[in-house]
């Protein structure tokens, strides 16, 4: 049996809190049952990453330089990869109309599964990123901002792509689909993800780059567990 | 044991199409507390979409759902925390274990069953050499029994159930059908689409699907529901 499952009390109350413990349990739980996965994306991340010295050429001031754009770019497509996992498998086995029939609000279980999803996918990668970081010559205060600016953005990353899983949902070619739909709206998190570690790299202030990206998080939690319970509503209708 | 009183639940004009082609149209029904009212048709007369109407994962074109006589939005509260749906899908997860994908079930329910009641139920489904199997070995049938535990540890007075005892064997039938009349007897109610004649002791209706989508609003309603009593039958019952 699974720790988190025996803490979770005998007793529930329905709450909007116990919605999203409850469904992060649930979708944690289960990502750890499947480990590959999460291993898979992380391996994926780490040869993208390592293709460029291989494709530019072993010049380290070059390297450096396009280090933070790389490691971002290869972030954001390993994410995108794992984007099915959020709604695709509950949708297949009829767990998520049950999940969508359950009197928590409907919002919170899936803020719960985003949030399952970062901690599963998002934040693995923003640990790994120093390592990669070190490949390309990135000094300890860059690898700082480097983790920093993963950590603030992939959460970012799961809302967005949430919302784009939830509305791809049972269409066939979605995956595809899902990359044109969430990709473009990637491009914020990527600029400003990689503008602070550049910032940093070049001795500038990075600290504005880090808010925006802080704000976004902010407002992508306020508003994308609203905009994906509406899209998963749509697919199961 | 039911945590949420319901004791009526009415139809009112509920229409719906599906790609064009009506399924049905001003459908009027109504179930009262301890009783079942029946789906019958053929493939594709609009079962299922009915179910998922009363479930509020389907919103009707047009028509109201009354929970004792208020009228409640489709997928609102009230309608989660009353209705058990039980689709097609027999929505458990392949990499958790009997014991985790019932728990799991409930604790999305709402429901506060400790695990001994979860051993009991699962043990009276026949289930309890199989609690630590992955559902994923499990066969259909005993897929099925999952949901049937789910049933008897359920606090929601209304059931919405699809094709309940497919690949369920006779002994599976049997005790689904004493399940159901425990939940009837209790004050429940449930609407159950099924092809089979299923042996319920209390008292069932039954709506034929087919073709009611071509009657006229004056005729089809309560014309459709042949009303068939069969007084409780005391002996049938478990002790």
């Amino acid at each position: 049996m699974n720790a988190l499952a025996k803490t979770a009390p005998e007793t529930q109350t329905i709450s909007a809190e116990n919605g999203v413990l409850l469904a992060f349990q649930r979708d944690y739980r289960l990502a750890m049952r499947s480990r590959g996965e999460i291993i898979q994306a992380l391996v994926f991340f780490v040869i993208v990453v390592s293709l460029f010295p291989l494709a530019v050429g072993a010049e380290s001031a070059l390297l450096k330089r396009i280090a933070p754009g790389v490691v971002w770019v290869a972030a954001l497509l390993s994410v995108l990869l794992t984007l099915p996992r959020i709604f695709a498998n509950d949708y297949a086995d009829g767990t998520l109309e049950q999940l969508m029939m359950s009197p928590y609000p409907i919002a919170t279980i899936v803020a719960g599964k985003m949030l399952a999803h970062w901690f599963t996918t998002g934040l693995p990668l923003a640990l790994v990123a120093p390592l990669l970081g070190l490949q390309f010559g990135m000094g300890a205060s860059e690898l700082g901002v480097i983790v920093a600016s993963l950590t603030l953005g992939t959460p970012i990353l799961s809302m967005i792509g949430a919302i784009g899983a939830a509305l791809t949902l049972g269409v066939r070619g979605g995956s595809i689909l899902m990359a044109l739909l969430v990709l473009p709206l990637y491009i914020p998190v990527l600029i400003f993800g990689a503008g602070a570690v550049e910032a940093s790299m070049a001795g500038i202030d990075y600290a504005a780059n880090l808010s925006l990206l802080g704000a976004g998080l902010l407002l992508g939690a306020l508003a994308s567990p609203f905009a994906a319970a509406a899209a998963v509503k749509i697919a199961l209708d | 044991m039911i945590a949420l009183a319901l004791s009526s639940l009415r139809s009112e004009n509920l229409t719906l199409s599906r790609g064009g082609r009506p399924l049905f149209t001003q459908l009027r029904f109504t179930i009262k507390s301890g009783e079942a009212l029946v789906l019958r048709g053929a493939n594709g007369s609009g079962k299922t979409s009915l179910l998922r109407v009363l479930a509020g994962l389907t919103e009707a074109d047009e028509g109201v759902i009354f929970f004792d006589e208020s009228a409640c939005r489709s997928a609102s509260i009230r309608v989660r925390s009353t209705a058990l749906y039980l689709g097609h899908a027999n929505a458990l997860k392949d990499d958790l274990t009997t014991n985790e994908n019932l728990a799991d079930a409930l604790r999305f329910d709402g429901v506060t069953a400790t695990s001994s009641d979860q051993a009991e139920a699962l043990e009276r489904v026949g289930l309890s050499a199989r609690r630590q199997l992955p559902a994923r070995k499990l066969s259909q049938g005993q897929k099925r029994r999952i949901g049937l535990a789910r049933l008897i540890l359920s606090e929601k007075p209304l059931w919405l159930l699809d094709e309940p005892t497919n690949a369920l064997d006779a002994e599976g039938v049997a005790l689904f059908t004493r399940i159901i009349d425990e939940h009837l007897l209790a004050g429940g109610m449930a609407c159950i689409a099924t092809h089979l004649s299923m042996q319920i002791h209390a008292q069932v209706n039954e709506l034929h699907m087919d073709g009611l989508a071509l009657k006229k609003s004056t005729e089809a309603p309560e014309a459709t529901l042949a009303t068939m009593l069969s007084g409780i039958n005391e002996a049938a019952m478990p002790a």
